[in-house]
């Protein structure tokens, strides 16, 4: 409440009056009252999805007319493998900047457990690979993470960690892939709920916090690594995270599953809520939001199912599109339908409410590091396929700003309490588009950075504008 | 007069050697607007902190529906009944109006959140205090008007079945119409048979709402006086020397105090 709210309301009263006895609460909401809400959105300062799938329409129409190239099979198809790591860490980032926060470790955190899962692969033997102290000190690091998530009364991040570190006991990570993937996430989470913990407990500024664990896990990186880069393709789950498509048949599987879903829930939604007596969506609008979903899916699923190989047959959609999407929808979920993700939401409009509220803020803070980390050593995972194994540079550089820039520029806000999962798909397919149409492009390279780095700018502006019109209204 | 819901009997609150409340009575009585009253530093926060469970109490009763009661935390005052309305609202901007009336006590089904059965309720609740300045519920917070955020804080207090509500400055930020329509919302509020504590420094406002006013002079009450036995000249004088004609502090309890 400010002054300014009470200059605000002569102009309201009069409407006021005609409001009232909740109209909008009780009636369906057809096309035309989805379109108003939108509107109304747009102008209370959520500008949503819009402008990055403006930004991703206008980039793909440029590159189009201007290159042949950009719309071929071939090309398209690997968009997807140049997004996943971006979307993945950035989906993970955005869990901080719902807080507030930021996670500037979130790219070498994936590095080094990229290099952890690696060398555990391709030693056999992780304790002799990399020595008494590294082992030793990951052992130390895993148990205080276990302890610090228990004193904070937090369940799934030790567990977490705990499997982790019974796999590296035991031993068991050296043989499977993905025993090897999930012990490289339990390290992430180990790492988020230690940053986390410093950030939520100590009252630490998360820029410090992650700027000092950006620079160490850089170089426990180089620990794990031995200084020696260690390629993929001897792993053939690991090499087909970004070179691989499911089947023909299951991508189409995928597709029902994830749109069918959606039309079903929404549908029983609005029949539940007209039966309750709320407003709900009329069948119409429920229809056409499911029936243009099933038109993109279908479509994208249809155009990658076709074969695009020359010697050998490669279709069928990409792992490095099903994989990411399937984390949007379940953190989706997390997000926006359990008492967790309100309270996330609620720490990010004002932590001192939330408190009083009777919020757990400095869980729920340590769990948005915990899963920061844990996506990151996911996009690490996913960063190490694409660019040919975990090197001693993996995750350094580029990575952890095209992520952050990622999640702005889908819509996640830096000023914490307004993002969504789907921001980083859509803001990782607009910066992987940019250097993606550059190339095709007789482009000089360093053009890349030039239009990321504006792409970027638009979008921070157009969060800032959009939260001064809110706060002006 | 009926029997007060909250009752509090010789209250002292010190902050090291300073004593902030001195032997403090004061009741709230259901279906009533008690005004506190008192200058900058009185010690109106304090005493409401006190029986919000935030300060612990130095000496003194606490009597809630007549049976003595202590209040150790803020969970203790919510769970009797004991609701407050801080200045600052406690609201979250980018919540909307249910999300933020049920913040902390989410109706859950298993793990997922029933927001259907929490709009419900957040509607009944508006519709019961007869508030007709918001079209949805489903409102984001930052949207709101000064005097509709104040509307759902106070709203969020009834739909946790304060019996006791205590509302800090409610007015404070307000415009004129909007600071009317929130002391209509305290009146309804107190016409419901909630007890109502309205800490305010307006006078207006007091002498619009208010059944009953406790004036605070340097941590004592200088005295109780009902509304329609008193006049704005009379509590500004209370406010401002702890006594006023033959009603108040002594001369010698007013003089040791300042």
């Amino acid at each position: 409440m400010t002054a300014s709210d009470a200059t605000t309301q002569p102009a309201r009263t009069p409407e006021s009056d005609t409001r009232g006895s909740f109209r909008a609460d009780v009636s369906p909401r057809g096309l035309g009252g989805a379109f108003r809400d939108f509107i109304n959105r747009l102008r209370g300062g959520d500008p949503g999805a819009v402008p990055s799938v403006l930004g991703l329409l206008v980039l793909g129409l440029i590159f189009a007319t201007t290159t042949p190239d950009f719309l071929s099979h071939n090309n398209l198809a690997n968009l997807p493998a140049q997004t996943s790591f971006i979307a993945l860490t950035a989906m993970g980032l955005i869990f901080v900047l719902l807080i507030g926060e930021i996670d500037l470790s979130a790219g070498t955190t994936g590095g080094m457990c990229a290099a952890f899962a690696a060398q555990s692969l391709q030693s056999g033997d992780l304790h002799k690979a990399v020595g008494d102290i590294v082992y030793i000190g990951l052992i130390v690091g895993m148990v205080c993470a276990i302890v610090l998530g228990v004193v904070s009364r937090m369940i799934t991040a030790p567990l977490i960690v705990l499997i982790g570190l019974i796999l590296m006991l035991t031993g068991l990570q050296e043989d499977h892939q993905p025993l090897a993937f999930f012990f490289a996430v339990s390290i992430g989470v180990a790492v988020g709920t230690f940053s986390g913990t410093l950030v939520a407990r100590l009252g630490i500024p998360s820029f410090i916090v992650t700027l000092a664990l950006f620079l160490a896990w850089e170089g426990v990186q180089l620990f794990a690594l031995s200084n020696q880069s260690i390629g993929d393709t001897n792993f053939a789950i690991w090499f087909g995270l970004t070179h691989n498509n499911m089947a023909v048949w299951a991508g189409w599987l995928f597709f029902a599953l994830l749109t069918g879903g959606y039309l079903v829930f929404t549908l029983v939604r609005s029949r539940l809520r007209a039966r309750a007596g709320l407003s709900y969506d009329t069948p119409l609008l429920v229809f056409l939001r499911a029936g243009v979903l099933i038109a993109i899916g279908g479509w994208v699923t249809y155009f990658l199912s076709q074969n695009r190989g020359t010697l050998i047959a490669i279709e069928g959609l990409p792992w490095a599109a099903s994989i990411p999407i399937a984390f949007m929808v379940f953190w989706t979920i997390s997000l926006t339908k359990t008492q967790w993700g309100r309270h996330l939401y609620a720490i990010g409009g004002s932590d001192e409410s939330a408190r009083r509220a009777g919020i757990p803020v400095v869980r729920v803070k340590i769990s948005a590091f915990a899963i920061c980390s844990g996506m990151a050593a996911v996009g690490g995972l996913f960063n190490a396929d694409y660019s040919g194994g975990a090197t001693t540079a993996l995750g350094q550089g580029d990575t952890l700003l095209f992520a952050v820039a990622a999640a702005v520029i889908g819509g996640t806000s830096l000023f914490g309490g307004r993002g969504r999962p789907r921001d980083a798909i859509v803001g990782a397919l607009v910066i992987a588009t940019i250097p993606n149409g550059i190339h095709l492009h007789q482009f000089p390279e360093h053009a890349n950075e030039v239009i990321t780095g504006a792409v970027l700018l638009i979008a921070a502006s157009v969060d800032a504008i959009s939260r001064r019109r809110a706060k002006a209204h | 007069m009926s029997e007060p819901i909250l009752k509090i009997e010789g209250l002292d609150k010190s902050f090291g050697a300073v004593q902030v409340l001195h032997g403090v009575n004061f009741a709230v009585y259901p279906g009533e607007v008690t005004a506190l009253v008192g200058d900058n530093g009185a010690g109106k926060s304090t005493l409401i902190k006190c029986v919000a469970g935030i300060y612990s109490i130095d000496s003194g009763r606490l009597y809630w529906e007549g049976k003595p009661v202590q209040i150790h935390s803020p969970h203790a005052a919510s769970a009797l009944g004991i609701e407050i309305v801080y200045q600052d609202l406690a609201l979250a901007d980018n919540l909307d109006i249910t999300q933020n009336m049920f913040l902390g006590r989410e109706i859950l089904r298993g793990p997922f959140l029933m927001d259907g059965q929490m709009e419900k309720k957040a509607r009944e609740t508006l519709t019961s205090l007869s508030v007709r300045t918001v079209s949805s519920v489903r409102q984001i917070v930052a949207s709101l008007s000064g005097g509709q955020r104040q509307t759902v804080a106070i709203a969020k207090a009834v739909l946790w079945n304060g019996k006791v509500v205590i509302l800090d400055e409610p007015t404070a930020a307000l415009g004129v119409a909007q600071t009317k329509q929130v002391l209509e919302l305290v009146r309804r509020l107190a016409d419901s048979g909630i007890g109502v504590v309205l800490i305010s420094h307006n006078m207006n406002d007091v002498m619009q709402v208010a059944d009953r006013i406790d004036a605070l002079y340097l941590g004592r009450i200088a005295a109780e006086v009902r509304k329609e036995d008193t006049s704005t000249g009379q509590i500004v004088e209370l406010i401002t020397a702890g006594r006023s004609g033959d009603i108040g502090l002594s001369l010698d309890t007013a003089a040791l105090s300042a």
